[in-house]
């Protein structure tokens, strides 16, 4: 299968500071990627240059390609609403919007006028609930706030609410780093249900959940790309001694 | 424990006179306003005993010497030039303020942000003098032909006199002055509403004007009212400004070119002169006392608009 996102030559800095250093790379499609690296090794910031939002730090600026399907999200005609539209992100603490339940996930639809009538937006907004595990909790509740959920309830919810606008990539940075164990479980099993529909790309600095969720993994260190390849093969006979510390959990 | 009781109670002492110096600070502003108002009640007093209150408040002619005292032209001046400056003010505060907000790069922000705050330190008579030069020409040579040729069958845009010392010449000189605090209260307001919801609808695709319209406004909307509210409650009283552009004629105006007299300017006018008019001073100060009220009441009723919109608020 053709890969879905592909890096070429992608270099990026904050202000003077270099950030990512010629990162060469392909994502492939609707399985499980991990990011993974030491704290400050650039995992969070290749993964802001998928969905343009690397762009919104200011001094933020980077040369070379990010293609999704062959289409350069950086070239000049690209709409990035459209980019991040097609690319979802759940940040590493859930951003609920000041709305009730039910609104957070039909906010996605209406911007996008992407139903017509009550009854569409309401049968979606339970579907992608479904769809996120969360139905059950929240189906008589849905019009109170969505701040009144727990935490992990509230990351399902964005889960929900990212699902909605139809997504073709769903992003993750360290989605269950602010959350419990079982929020955390219920995360990463609706990941694991949802891989063969979506391309999906976390970043984690667990090892043990790059182990749990990885089929394809990228280990990065100083802004560089140390070492890609299939989860199996790099976890079990890594080829470079960096990563091979890493895994062993000397850094 | 026993030992250290003493200090306990000295701190104890010492927190208990605090909280007490505070409250009684605290209740200083609410004594100030009633002193005023009753000093202002008292010097009125004559006035309202000899007239009654609908003659005065729906009187329209304005002749102390001949013991005619009618206030409404100066109601209806200070509700047309505050009227008009807000009016006129709010449109390119809200978005200067989003664009400061929600647009600008934060090193723009750094610069122009001082210079919005800048203006409320400008001397309310500096504004006056460049409305004289500035703005009663502009108004008088340019806007005023132009819109009796073009609009002048809407009797909101017809003129009756040939100077640009008008309604419309005080509402521009206000909302320039008011708008720094407008500004300023909503570029804040906008500041606490928290990064992640810009970061989760902009994820979802949605433009930075669709954050701002369904997102940020349902949290802001009290604050900005609140700045409004603020700037308007500035415009009632400004005397200074407004009083050297408007043309000072106790007429009930009926267009935005027709001249005016606020009841700030009614007062700085003519406070200290002519004091042999029998019940002059009592009428001014009664003119003071509607001034209060007015704010007053536009005041408890924007709280309460506010309150209201608070309750459909979430989070």
């Amino acid at each position: 299968m053709t890969p879905h996102i592909r890096v070429r030559n992608l270099n990026a800095w904050y202000g003077t500071q270099p950030a990512l250093k010629n990162i060469n790379l392909e994502i492939p499609r609707q399985q499980i990627t991990v990011i993974m690296g030491p704290s400050g090794c650039g995992k969070t910031t290749l993964l802001k240059t998928f969905n343009r939002f690397f762009e919104l730090t200011e001094g933020a600026r980077l040369t070379g390609q990010v293609l999704i399907d062959d289409e350069d999200i950086y070239a000049r005609d690209v709409d990035e609403t459209e980019v991040r539209k097609r690319v979802g992100l759940l940040a590493q603490r859930p951003t609920v919007l000041p709305m009730s339940i039910y609104e957070n996930v039909a906010y996605g639809l209406y911007i996008h006028q992407m139903r017509k009538d009550a009854r569409s937006y309401k049968e979606a907004v339970r579907h992608y609930l479904e769809l996120a595990g969360l139905w059950e909790e929240v189906g008589k509740r849905l019009h109170d706030p969505a701040t009144a959920l727990s935490i992990g309830q509230q990351q399902r919810l964005c889960l929900a609410r990212g699902l909605a606008v139809e997504p073709e990539i769903i992003l993750g940075d360290e989605p269950t780093s602010a959350l419990d164990p079982i929020s955390s479980q219920h995360i990463e099993k609706k990941l694991l249900e949802l891989k063969s529909r979506y391309t999906t790309v976390i970043v984690t600095h667990t090892l043990r959940q790059a182990k749990r969720l990885a089929d394809y993994v990228i280990f990065m260190y100083m802004g560089e790309v140390i070492e890609a390849g299939p989860a199996q093969e790099v976890f079990t006979r890594p080829q470079q001694e960096r990563t091979r510390q890493y895994l062993e959990g000397l850094f | 424990m026993t030992d250290s009781s003493p200090a306990l109670t000295r701190r104890q002492a010492q927190e208990k006179t605090t909280r007490r110096a505070v409250f009684v600070l605290s209740l200083l502003p609410l004594v100030l306003i009633l002193f005023v108002t009753v000093a202002l009640a008292a010097r009125a007093w004559p006035i309202l005993g000899q007239y009654s209150l609908w003659d005065l408040l729906g009187g329209i002619e304005w002749r102390p010497m001949r013991g005619q005292f009618g206030f409404l032209p100066f109601i209806a001046g200070t509700l047309w030039v505050t009227t008009v400056g807000v009016l006129l003010a709010v449109p390119p505060c809200l978005l200067t303020a989003l664009y400061l907000s929600e647009y600008a790069r934060p090193s723009v922000r750094a610069i122009l942000k001082p210079v919005f705050d800048l203006l409320a330190a400008l001397p309310s008579v500096v504004y006056g003098v460049w409305g004289v030069l500035v703005v009663v020409p502009f108004v008088g040579d340019v806007l005023r032909p132009f819109f009796h040729q073009h609009l002048g069958w809407i009797p909101l845009f017809a003129s009756s006199q040939p100077t640009g010392y008008s309604i419309l010449s005080g509402g521009i000189v206000l909302a320039v002055m008011i708008a720094p605090f407008i500004i300023a209260v909503t570029y804040e307001v906008l500041m606490t509403a928290p990064q992640d919801w810009r970061l989760g609808s902009l994820g979802l695709g949605a433009t930075r004007w669709q954050t701002i319209r369904y997102v940020l406004f349902r949290h802001s909307l009290p604050g900005i009212i609140a700045g409004v509210v603020l700037g308007t409650s500035r415009a009632f009283g400004e005397t200074m400004a407004v009083l050297m552009v408007v043309g000072n004629v106790p007429t009930l105006p009926t267009s935005i070119f027709d001249p005016a007299y606020p009841l700030p300017a009614l007062i700085a006018n003519n406070y200290g002169e002519m004091m042999s008019v029998p019940l002059y001073d009592a009428a001014l100060l009664g003119a003071a006392l509607l001034l209060l009220v007015i704010v007053l009441i536009f005041n408890i009723a924007s709280t309460l608009v506010l309150q209201r919109v608070m309750g459909r608020r979430w989070v």
